[in-house]
């Protein structure tokens, strides 16, 4: 089963190679990771997608929260959670194919952010069912290239991850 | 916040109204001396001489030269080890600093607090393969509790006062902290005390009240409870504690490799130690338990044997201060997360509440271990090949030095039989390495200890092969007056490697004869060998000279002595569970089984 959990991290030099070599150690395969700046200075947030059980789960959890650089862990429910990826996508056109590539953009609420006689590329945001839908659509075209995000996610509501761990 | 749960002690110095300007290298000497430190091993290279220059003239703390990295890693763990302080290790950069590589995984493994110091490579040339340049903070990323990279001279009080920390609290262990060349030679302002800042370690002291409660109203109404004791009472200081609840409980005790002498084996509620070479009372009575209160225990697999068979009809306490213990092996239906020391004394507290409305009887309890106890003690037969017995030379050195002498081991079968056949009465003086099962911890660890105790007696119970891969330490004890005892038990082979080929390979004894014993060459000479290394050798083949060599040794305290036992390659260690079957299949002796009830 998939969890996705949210770390919340000092911003050390081996801070990555810590939280990823700790997942390998024990045996836990990450399926995505995204890390960036979270809005304190000095710390960023990791969000982890794992596939594991709940009991294997718990103690990734629990190792991961014995790294000293580590400050908070949560697993986000799926329920409560804004998740969204992040892809950009080149893509092979012509004449014949421009303008149906760009109705489909259009459709997925994408934007083309760079164009040659050729090819296109795409951004789009979603989340993974959306992102997916998009690349089945494009599949026929001819996909050159794809980069693509770890998947971000954040709890819905006023609450913050970061607000009870600074409030003593 | 950290600082306010731990506060650090005062400069013993006088405060003066401008912060004394030190270089990197005065920054660790100074803050290791405002700490406590008194003692460090080590061993000096290229770029830890900045360091190095500072700590000769250091009045505070005495430095031991070691002869390999290694031995000072584990002459710091028998320092930590035999006293609960911090032990402390040096060493440069590359090569030296990965010789203590085996040392911190032993400390990791074995939850030993240890501060590595290394020097590292000047910063402007790390990331380019300069001379003796490693990654250690990499290196040792998977067995420290933590490490440090310093590159700049105003960081070193708060980061060698974390480290500090770090390894002292909580779940003790290593912490290593690589301090550049030029973070050693540069300047800067010594403030202290420092602001450590450690927002993500949080150790949890104080467990819940409710689940204490629980746990005893568990353990009142057991009908077969047992204690099952691991190492984490002794890091804890939690031994006088675990005395007053046993006793009042009046349930069996066991006591992990681990935690030999955490509990005294002269007190009749001790059935042994548990596990593959466990006493079978030991190993029976978590086999029938209908709870077992894990008390700093992690569920070894030698512990354990086949996890899915271990007690199976026992619901568990579990309490540790490490909350990734619980339920990583065994289901915890009482999880408790807490330092021991409060942890056990609030369950006694509670259960005298608890047996006020349900209270216990374990006679029939009793009846069925007293039973196991008189069918199956601990014993060896004499060796049919009429040489000396391992297990009566280690009996008779543990019965001639007492128990508030130190004991350290190598790892082997020798090990286990001195797990087995001292007796211990207090905590911190039993050291080996349990969980690494590292060969060669042995002098090293013991020459730590006696450097941290040196009224007690120190001896390396060593095996030939383990003596082999560190003795080049007794060069280090000789001159620095360090006179540990060291016991050979000379079976001239990798004894507990040719015990398994014995059982499970057919008898079929690939490359574990060593020679050094019996009716072989002998190479190396070990009685030559001490006096090479200003030691006093004596070498005993005959049970009749046992006593005599094991009284010399103790009463000989200018020099380290080292006695060559030529015991008989073929003795066992029995009881034996073979790996990775259930413990309920334990074997007393070669193809005998004990038999017991089941219901």
């Amino acid at each position: 089963m998939t969890h996705v959990l949210s770390l919340l991290v000092e911003d050390k030099p081996g801070l990555l190679t810590r939280v990823a070599g700790l997942f390998a150690r024990r045996g836990f395969n990450i399926e995505s990771l995204a890390v960036g700046a979270s809005e304190i200075p000095g710390l960023s947030r990791i969000t982890v997608v794992v596939d594991v059980e709940e009991l294997p789960l718990e103690q990734v959890t629990k190792q991961l929260n014995k790294l000293v650089n580590v400050i908070k862990i949560v697993e986000l429910d799926p329920v409560q959670t804004v998740e969204r990826e992040h892809m950009l996508i080149k893509v092979r056109v012509d004449n014949t194919t421009r303008s149906q590539i760009l109705e489909a953009a259009t459709l997925f609420r994408a934007r083309i952010v760079d164009v040659a006689t050729d090819a296109l590329v795409i951004e789009v945001t979603g989340d993974t069912a959306k992102v997916e839908a998009l690349l089945r659509v494009l599949e026929p075209y001819g996909i050159k290239e794809i980069a693509q995000s770890g998947l971000l996610a954040i709890g819905r509501g006023s609450k913050s991850i970061t607000e009870r761990v600074f409030k003593n | 916040m950290s600082t306010e749960t731990f506060p650090l002690p005062a400069a013993p110095t006088k405060k003066v109204a401008e912060p004394e300007i030190l270089t990197g290298s005065g920054a660790i000497l100074r803050s290791l001396e405002n700490l406590g430190v008194t003692d460090v091993f080590g061993l000096p290279g290229g770029a830890i001489m900045p360091f190095y220059d500072e700590l000769m003239s250091s009045t505070g703390i005495r430095h031991i030269l070691v002869r390999h990295e290694q031995g000072a890693g584990h002459a710091a763990e028998g320092y930590a080890s035999s006293t609960g302080r911090l032990g402390v290790c040096i060493a440069t950069s590359g090569p030296g600093a990965t010789n203590l590589v085996t040392a911190i995984a032993d400390a990791y493994m074995d939850s030993v607090p240890m501060l590595a110091i290394t020097g590292q490579v000047f910063s402007t040339l790390m990331g380019t393969d300069a001379f003796q340049e490693v990654d250690i903070v990499g290196i040792t990323m998977p067995i420290t509790k933590h490490s440090f990279l310093v590159t700049r001279p105003e960081d070193i009080p708060a980061t060698i006062a974390a480290a500090y920390q770090i390894a002292m609290t909580g779940r003790p262990g290593p912490v290593l902290v690589d301090v550049t060349k030029d973070c050693q030679q540069n300047k800067a302002p010594f403030i202290w005390p420092p602001k450590v800042d450690l927002p993500g370690y949080r150790p949890v002291q104080k467990a819940h009240g409710k689940q204490i409660q629980a746990a005893a109203q568990l353990l009142a109404e057991s009908k077969r409870p047992v204690f099952y004791v691991g190492g984490g009472v002794i890091r804890a200081k939690a031994s006088a504690e675990l005395l007053e609840l046993a006793e009042l409980v009046g349930a069996p005790v066991v006591t992990t490799l681990m935690a030999r002498g955490a509990f005294p084996d002269s007190n009749p509620l001790n059935l042994g130690m548990p596990g593959m070479h466990g006493t079978v009372p030991a190993v029976l009575s978590l086999q029938e338990a209908d709870l077992l209160i894990s008390l700093c225990a992690r569920f070894d697999d030698r512990v354990t044997g086949k996890p899915s068979e271990f007690a199976p009809n026992a619901k568990v306490v579990h309490v540790d201060i490490d909350p990734a213990e619980i339920s990583k092996i065994r289901f915890a239906d009482v999880p408790i997360v807490g330092d021991a020391k409060e942890v056990i004394a609030d369950f006694t507290l509670a259960y005298r509440e608890a047996i006020k409305t349900t209270p216990s009887d374990l006679t029939e309890w009793w009846q069925r271990l007293n039973l196991l106890r008189a069918q199956y003690p601990l014993g060896y037969d004499e060796p049919e090949d009429g040489l000396l017995s391992p297990q009566y030379v280690i009996q008779r050195i543990g019965q001639l030095t007492g128990p508030e002498a130190i004991y350290a081991s190598g790892v082997g079968q020798h090990q286990m039989w001195a797990a087995q056949y001292i007796k211990y009465e207090r905590p911190n003086s039993w050291l080996n390495s349990g969980g690494a099962g590292t060969m060669g911890y042995g002098v090293p660890a013991a020459m730590g200890a006696k450097v941290a105790e040196p009224d007690r007696t120190v001896w390396a119970i060593d095996g030939d092969g383990c003596f082999q891969m560190t003795n080049q330490e007794l060069a280090t004890c000789t001159i620095n007056k360090i006179p540990i005892k060291v016991a050979i038990i000379n079976n001239s082979s990798l004894g507990m490697v040719r015990q398994w080929q014995t059982l499970f390979y057919d008898g079929r004894h690939s490359f574990t004869d060593l020679n050094t014993g019996h009716d072989t060459v002998m190479i190396p000479d070990f009685v030559k060998m001490a006096d090479a290394y200003g030691a006093l050798g004596i070498r005993v083949r005959k049970k009749e000279d046992v006593d005599a060599a094991i009284l010399l040794a103790n009463e000989t305290n200018d020099r380290p002595v080292v006695i060559d036992f030529i015991v008989s390659p073929h003795s066992m260690v029995w009881p034996m569970v073979p790996q990775g079957v259930g413990n309920s299949n334990v074997q007393y002796a070669k193809d005998h089984a004990p038999s017991w009830d089941e219901d």
